[in-house]
């Protein structure tokens, strides 16, 4: 069984990070943020697996593993984050968050 | 044989297809929902429809550690902040199209484009299946290049971890203490 050619799984990571990228850019919630950010780093996890598969070699899907943990670690300390602005009663937009900007 | 392995290589197709479309349908609507619960919910749906495709890679113990971790441990976490915070509504829309929204969709538009071009350029039709041995992507395999020939980023990923905790339970103290900013502006005698 074969299917597709790795070629279309590679215009699905495509997509997805595009989709990603379009939600980080357009939205104002962080929590959707962080959502769309998940959606671009599994893009970039399908093509390295896609590519895996290209090249009959497992380190493409060894990093996708690692990434999972990076994605996860973010995670964590994106929601404290967004829990300790939630607590400090300051709004949840990021365009409205502009303090520390320079 | 020959109708049997085309039967089994149109299933294939199939199954790409369904779980393809359902991945960039979610991954659309994680984007364009309103209500922050409906947007984890749709990206669970993208992560299933990623473990299926990540299954027709034979790739199986990443699809496994996909569907367990993301979609469990990673979204059960958004799910409970978005309950804890009340799911306040933000529609993406609202306004007529401003500047920022045409300028975020052309900016996805060109990454997407300028992706595409990239690897077309670069393995023009040339990326079938490659060759593979029995066992690829099983866990029996993933742990023995785990632990020989990727040590160093199973440590290092370990220790990643580990510091994403310990920023975790900072980040979680501060949040508990109520004014701690205020309380740090004044000056020493008033406190």
């Amino acid at each position: 069984v074969k299917g597709p050619e790795v070629a279309w799984y590679l215009a699905v990571a495509a997509f997805l990070f595009a989709t990603g990228a379009l939600g980080v850019l357009i939205r104002r919630s962080p929590l959707i943020v962080l959502l769309s950010l998940e959606i671009m780093l599994n893009g970039g996890n399908l093509a390295l697996i896609a590519m895996a598969r290209h090249v009959g070699n497992l380190g493409g899907q060894i990093f996708a593993l690692a990434v999972m943990a990076v994605a996860a670690s973010e995670v964590v300390v994106g929601l404290g984050l967004i829990v300790a602005i939630a607590r400090r009663k300051l709004d949840l937009d990021v365009d409205k968050l502009r303090t520390l900007r320079g | 044989m020959i109708v049997a392995a085309s039967a089994g290589n149109a299933l294939v197709w199939v199954v790409w297809v369904v779980a393809a479309f359902a991945c960039l349908g979610s991954g659309i609507a994680v984007v364009s929902f309103s209500n922050p619960f409906y947007s984890a919910l749709a990206l669970i749906g993208n992560l299933g429809s990623l473990a299926v495709l990540y299954l027709l890679l034979s790739a199986e113990f990443v699809a496994a550690a996909q569907v367990l971790i993301y979609a469990g441990a990673v979204m059960v976490m958004f799910l409970f902040v978005i309950a804890y915070l009340g799911g306040r509504a933000d529609a993406p829309w609202a306004g007529g199209p401003s500047w920022q929204t045409v300028g975020a969709v052309a900016a996805a538009a060109a990454l997407l484009v300028e992706i595409i071009v990239a690897i077309g350029l670069k393995a023009g039709g040339s990326l079938a299946h490659g060759k593979t041995y029995a066992g690829f992507g099983n866990p029996r395999s993933i742990g023995r290049v785990f632990l020989t020939d990727h040590l160093l980023a199973f440590e290092i990923t370990s220790i990643v971890l580990l510091i994403a905790a310990v920023g975790g339970v900072v980040l979680g103290s501060y949040a508990r203490r109520e004014h701690w900013g205020s309380d740090r502006a004044k000056p020493e005698a008033e406190r």
